[in-house]
């Protein structure tokens, strides 16, 4: 194969992958303070992308992106606090069926409210057929904006977790919650602040990826599951492996292109999900598990 | 003791007497895929036939009865498709259903409706739909076969012989590209690229690469979805400037709109319906069209696609040959409906017949281009 069209399937592969990790790394958030998967995970990118479409109608680009993640994080709180918070030791399906109804209603509220139709923010820079030569390659720079503001998310929420007063109580609210609440730290508030992180990343993903993928009512429901899928590869919990898994992903889905049909680049990606649940269960960077988060 | 039974009597009489008088409404069913991914199809169907219902009604409706519209909305399942179906015909007892918007959903139900001996004018565009032709199944979109020749007409004149195939794993895409390859030898094209993606698709850039990989002269999208506006904007990034066609499923201002700068010079057959305002006085469809874009856009304020003119062609066959029939009995519209002839619709003119149950040709079709973020027709 060329080296020009080498770097451009890599890219591809690199643009998938970032948007799955992002996504993959909002599960384990609130999978390390919950212990449940919340599948209104995707709920969030879509709503980070239509929020910002609508704000930006009246205001310039940053602001406009600011407010959707702030908006989507009171949403992140408010799924929490009315269909989570008050429960008393819930078992782990009864809170995953509650994640999926609250993805359904995000889904049908957004379609009311915005209706069906497709949007995008503007690209940052440049427009729709703006590209730069990457080693012989074509590639749009809101692959530069999407690829680098995903990777700066991850090494501020890992830095976060690592040296901040609130990031080291919600790590020993995920290593133990019943000591973490004995030792007099909020653990419902810990766990309220999960969701509000993991829907303000959700959020500013969906709109640096908004142009280059589009945003719909309905697109949640299919980043969940790519998302989900590179959370359990990566190994629940561990952000830096789903990163990791997230790379890889879409690395494998866009060189099975070049090879096989494009049907079966889903296929591709659950047989290594298959896969990697007979082989390594724990995930493939399963080594670290006691420090999770 | 005589009196008060006489006047129950007189009572029951005019009670039953009124509903008489006005006669019962006709009922048409429709299961159109208003929300999901053929939601651009759906829902403007469905509004355009409820708008066209509620002018008829005020008016007065059809041979003195109402039409009461029951629309059915599919999210594009071919089950519910099959399930709604069964319920317009065995509870509501339908006079015709409308649509489904979609091919695989149509397809689903066409033996249903053959079964059940019900009308049915579909929404949606594969030929399949009407050929082999089935008595009860009728369709308003013009043929993609129709729509393939117009594209490969024009890649001929331009010196096109080798192009790249993509469609998107729908009924819509998958018939079209049966079609792409069916007429390609004929046509002296090569198809030296193929590739069928998902629905859901959310970026194609490894695809268009595999296209530019096989040095293609052109690209041939055939989707209903909104990745028929990101297959323009990846194959622009990395860098490919040879000529793009779509389908006629690009007949929406929507996805020129999403894909932006790059669906400047994107080429695709479509009704006229698009250009209405600058087509020339004469053509016969220009009044037409105009009085339907401005009333839908005054009303619903969104900008009006074909997809909803196949409705309002639907909806005027059906009561045309109402009218033609002077009844509401399912065999004589039906027949009626047949022979209708020289209808001039949004779509193009129809003329039906008993071996054709779509009644458009390929002059039905314009190709039509984005300029300046606008649909125009293409210079020749």
């Amino acid at each position: 194969m060329a080296r020009e069209l080498l770097v451009q399937y890599l890219i591809a592969g690199l643009t998938y992958g970032v948007i799955y990790a992002v996504v993959g790394i909002g599960f384990n958030i609130i999978y390390n303070a919950t212990g449940i998967i919340n599948f209104a995970q995707g709920e969030f990118v879509m709503l980070g992308g239509m929020i910002a479409v609508t704000l930006h109608g009246f205001l310039p680009l940053p602001a406009a992106i600011a407010g959707a993640v702030v908006l989507t994080m009171a949403v992140g709180a408010l799924v929490e606090m009315l269909f989570i918070r008050w429960l008393v030791k819930p078992s782990v399906l009864r809170m995953i069926i509650i994640t999926i109804g609250v993805s359904i209603l995000i889904r049908e509220a957004a379609l009311l409210l915005w209706g069906n139709g497709v949007r995008a923010l503007p690209y940052f820079t440049g427009n729709e057929v703006s590209s730069v030569a990457v080693l012989g390659a074509r590639v749009s720079p809101q692959v530069f904006w999407a690829v680098g503001v995903c990777l700066a998310l991850v090494v501020l929420i890992t830095a976060w977790f690592r040296w901040t007063t609130w990031g080291r109580q919600m790590r020993a609210c995920a290593a133990n919650r019943t000591a973490a609440s004995l030792c007099g730290l909020p653990t419902r508030n810990l766990v309220t602040l999960s969701f509000v992180l993991s829907a303000g990343m959700g959020a500013l993903a969906g709109c640096v990826v908004s142009p280059i993928t589009q945003t719909q009512y309905g697109i949640g429901a299919g980043l969940a599951i790519k998302g989900f899928t590179v959370a359990i590869l990566g190994g629940l919990g561990n952000s830096l492996a789903a990163v990791a898994a997230g790379l890889l992903l879409g690395v494998l889905e866009s060189f099975s292109v070049s090879l096989l049909p494009t049907a079966y680049k889903d296929a591709v990606s659950i047989a290594v999900l298959l896969l990697i649940l007979f082989v390594r269960p724990t995930g493939l960077f399963a080594a670290r598990l006691t420090s999770r988060v | 003791m005589r009196l008060p039974i006489l006047a129950v009597a007189a009572a029951l009489l005019t009670a039953s007497a009124a509903p008489a008088r006005a006669a019962e409404p006709i009922k048409v069913g429709a299961i159109l895929s208003v929300t999901g991914p053929a939601a651009f199809l759906g829902s403007p169907e469905a509004r355009t036939i409820q708008m066209l219902a509620d002018d008829l009604n005020a008016k007065g409706g059809i041979l003195g009865h109402k039409i009461q519209l029951i629309i059915k909305d599919s999210g594009g399942s071919p089950e519910k498709a099959v399930s709604f179906a069964k319920q317009l015909m065995e509870e509501d007892k339908v006079l015709a259903i409308i649509g489904p918007s979609t091919s695989g959903e149509t397809m689903q139900i066409k033996a249903l409706c053959e079964k059940g001996q019900t009308l049915m004018l579909s929404c949606a565009a594969a030929e399949v739909i009407v050929n082999p032709v089935a008595k009860w199944v009728f369709k308003t979109p013009q043929k993609d076969s129709d729509a393939v020749l117009k594209i490969f007409q024009h890649m001929k004149k331009t010196g096109v012989t080798k192009i790249g195939v993509l469609a998107s794993n729908t009924g819509f895409g998958q018939a079209g590209k049966e079609q792409i390859e069916k007429l390609a030898p004929a046509n002296g094209i090569q198809i030296a690229a193929s590739e069928t993606y998902d629905k859901a698709a959310t970026d194609l850039t490894a695809e268009v690469t595999k296209m530019k990989a096989a040095g293609v002269q052109a690209i041939l999208n055939w989707s209903i979805e909104p990745a028929q506006a990101i297959v323009i904007k990846n194959a622009r990034q990395i860098g490919l400037k040879i000529p793009i066609y779509q389908s006629h499923g690009f007949g929406n201002i929507q996805y020129a709109k999403a894909a932006g700068a790059a669906a400047e010079g994107v080429i695709f057959p479509a009704g006229r319906l698009l250009v209405a305002d600058v087509l020339p006085a004469s053509n016969p469809q220009k009044k037409l069209l105009e009085a339907y874009k401005h009333e839908y856009e005054a009303k619903y304020k969104e900008d009006v696609s074909t997809f909803g003119g196949h409705g309002y062609d639907a909806f005027l066959l059906l009561t045309d040959a109402i009218r033609k029939a002077h009844s509401v009995d399912k065999n004589k519209v039906r027949d009626a409906l047949e022979h209708l002839t020289g209808v001039v619709g949004t779509a193009g003119i129809f003329k039906l017949s008993p071996t054709d149950h779509n009644g458009l040709g390929i002059d039905a079709f314009e190709l039509l281009t984005v300029k300046d973020g606008r649909f125009a027709v293409l210079a020749h």
